[in-house]
């Protein structure tokens, strides 16, 4: 099985450069301005997108995308329509890997066997699912798989040698190192740390492994990409979009511009890092 | 939807967690590591008998148990039907029975070598517990509550400062405990190298709901030994509120594979079961939140919805797992009782029997009311009074107050 994952990576492999990967959460501010901000993004410089499925209790995400998601639920948005944003995102652009990441009650009562044939059909490529570790595999990993899409697993400083191989068992796509014990939009994580346990879980693995967490400028964009696969960004891009909305919250005319420019300078940071040692 | 009947209710969970469908460890893999370190660590303490040993000594010397079983002699008049006892829980150092399990889980943080404690708490009994544990044996505390039980809950949060703990006022959400639960599991995966997460009832990730359990499983011990010396007998029903479920899953759990005795949890019906409430047993259905899969309130889309009721200390849109599957194999009826029911229970208790309760227990007491009547002279009901009503009397005078107006 090769996904659009799969393809991309083997595409910038040839190009000699590492991912830029933007996290955005769907229906944020409104589900209009959200599929224009993922329509974008590509543009931009994104190398894989991930969209948030907003959930009342994200409880691994700090105030930014807490607050982002809690944007999108009030503006309506519903699972159901984060999956029609994709199949929208998809009737111009069939390359860009779309990753959905979020928790797991949603889904649980969505359905899991119809969520992942609507997942696929609509064009999602993997999942990343912050409530669901090794141990409950057999709730979405292993149907996941089955159903063709990738299991993009969570490696955290805490996952020891010991623990990576069940970590890595069922992964797919590639491998999220979040470089800080924490929550989305904390501390920033210190670049040399991080290139130590990427090749930790290198060791482990011939799946590309990409960073997240911590991670706001160009500058640190690039520092991490030098040692890792992709490096992605959440809350600085997240905070972009609330910095340009209106007093009651809702989208104005700078709204998309602001998250595509600083997506794009981030690239730039990306595409100037020297490619990751393999 | 009944799944088979078991051979015994008391063998939950599996190894995995899991009560029937219920439990598991839904968490981010940042904690998986040290849950896993918890589990190994708790099942060696239980079969230490030093462990065992120590803590008997501190649930006497400083807990102060056994706790008393008494005869409610005059609310039995009152109600005409059903010998009344009280398991009372709210005589306990701290006043309820939330220092059974807090004690039991400090022991074990000091075993781990963590020397940072969180905890969450709603009606702050939990949270008192916790820091006055913490003071006992010197360790940092940190108590997450949310800002509308800071303020519905003022002298626990000022017993909680003067133990030395500092209590943080959680904004997010409707501002009660599901959300102070939110940011008190976001302050464990940021400080996962020093920090215990001391869990104030039975639900979270496994070993949680278990391990809780066990803790305050000495509530239904005693009271089982403590009925048989005055009635040489087993109840014939057991009543407890339920807000996570833990002083009720410490009452039952002991009487589980007892079919004669009849089982209540009594839910937080707020406003009535159509309106806003904090029942989800009654008005909810499975779903996975705070680390296990059990009934949540929510919407279609699988969004949690805000729970209501008066009491803090049930303000909560879930249940422990193993209610859940208590539930589901009809072992355990589960009731509710609304805001106002609970009040009047409130005002009954204390005029009859000369005991201010919690508004929590008065929960169970308000549907005590309602089940003594019905039942013949003979039948042994145990109450669970889980809590003391200090902490609700400046909130439920301000309540009578505006009425009497
Ligand atoms: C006195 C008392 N009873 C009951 C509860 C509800 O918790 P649980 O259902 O875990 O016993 C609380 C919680 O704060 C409480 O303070």
């Amino acid at each position: 099985m090769t996904t659009r994952i799969d393809a991309r990576f083997a595409e910038l492999a040839k190009q000699g450069r590492s991912a830029f990967v933007t996290f955005v959460m769907a229906g944020d501010p409104d589900p209009a301005t959200s599929l224009d901000i993922l329509k974008a993004l590509p543009k931009a410089g994104a190398d894989i997108i991930e969209i948030g499925m907003p959930f009342t209790d994200p409880m691994a995400d700090g105030p930014s995308i807490q607050a982002a998601g809690l944007r999108a639920l009030k503006g309506g948005m519903t699972l159901r329509k984060t999956l029609e944003m994709v199949r929208s995102f998809r009737k111009d652009d069939d390359a860009t890997p779309l990753v959905m990441m979020g928790y797991y009650n949603p889904i649980y009562i969505y359905g899991v066997d119809k969520f992942l044939a609507d997942a696929k059909t609509a064009g999602v490529d993997g999942l990343i699912i912050v409530d669901l570790p090794p141990e409950e595999d057999t709730e979405l990993c292993l149907p996941a798989m089955k159903a063709g899409l990738n299991f993009i697993r969570l490696a955290t400083p805490t996952t020891d040698d010991k623990r990576l191989p069940a970590v890595l068992a069922n992964t797919s796509g590639f491998v999220y190192y979040v470089s800080i014990t924490g929550i989305t939009g904390a501390a920033a994580a210190d670049a040399r740390a991080v290139g130590e346990a990427v090749a930790r879980i290198k060791r482990h693995t011939e799946l590309p492994v990409c960073v997240g967490f911590g991670i706001r400028t160009p500058e640190a964009a690039r520092a991490i990409a030098e040692s890792a696969n992709g490096a992605v960004v959440g809350t600085a891009l997240v905070d972009a979009l609330r910095g340009s909305l209106d007093a009651e919250g809702r989208a104005t005319a700078k709204t998309v511009t602001a998250v595509a420019d600083l997506a794009a300078a981030l690239a730039q940071g990306v595409r100037g890092a020297k490619q990751a040692a393999e | 939807m009944s799944p088979a009947l078991p051979n015994s209710f008391r063998s939950g969970p599996d190894e995995r967690g899991h009560f029937g469908i219920f439990g598991g460890r839904f968490v981010a893999e940042t904690l998986m590591p040290l849950i896993l370190d918890l589990e190994k660590a708790y099942a060696e303490a239980k079969a230490d008998p030093a462990f065992q040993k120590e803590m008997d000594g501190h649930l006497k010397h400083y807990v102060g148990r056994p706790s008393p079983l008494y005869f409610a002699e005059r609310l039995t008049e009152h109600l005409g039907g059903a010998k009344i006892y009280f398991k009372r829980e709210e005589l306990n150092h701290t006043g309820s029975h939330k220092v059974n399990n807090v004690l039991g889980q400090i022991m074990l943080a000091r075993r781990m070598g963590k020397k940072r404690i969180i905890a969450e708490t709603g009606a702050g009994q939990h949270g008192v517990a916790t820091a006055t544990l913490c003071a006992r044996f010197g360790l940092e505390c940190v108590v997450y509550m949310g800002a509308v039980d800071v303020a519905r809950q003022q002298p626990n949060v000022i017993r909680m400062e003067m133990l030395g703990a500092k209590v943080i006022p959680v904004q997010s959400g409707a501002r009660t405990l599901k959300d102070a639960m939110n940011d008190a599991l976001r302050d464990w995966v940021t400080n996962v190298h020093n920090t215990f997460y001391c869990i104030g009832t039975v639900a979270g990730p496994h070993p949680y709901p278990m391990m809780v359990r066990d803790f305050q499983s000495i509530i239904g011990i005693e009271t089982r030994q403590q009925l048989q010396e005055v009635e040489g007998r087993l109840p014939d029903s057991l009543v407890a509120c339920i807000g996570g479920g833990s002083n009720a899953m410490g009452l039952f759990h002991p009487f589980l594979d007892d079919p004669s005795v009849e089982i209540f949890g009594v839910e937080a019906a707020g406003h009535g079961l159509t309106q806003l409430h904090a029942a989800s047993i009654a008005g909810g259905r499975p779903g996975v939140l705070h680390g296990n899969r059990t009934y949540l309130l929510m919407d279609e889309d699988g969004q949690i919805t805000e729970a209501h009721s008066i009491s803090a200390g049930l303000d909560y849109p879930g249940i422990g797992p193993e209610h859940s599957w208590l539930h589901e194999t009809g072992r355990v009826n589960y009731l509710s009782a609304t805001d106002e029911e609970a009040l009047e229970a409130f005002q009954l208790l204390s005029r009859l029997e000369g005991i201010i309760p919690a508004l929590e227990p008065a929960h169970a007491i308000a549907k005590v009311m309602e089940l003594a009547p019905k039942r013949p002279r003979d039948h042994l009901m145990v109450v669970n009074l889980s809590g003391r009503g200090d902490k609700d009397v400046p909130q439920v005078g301000d309540i009578l107050k505006g009425r009497n107006k």
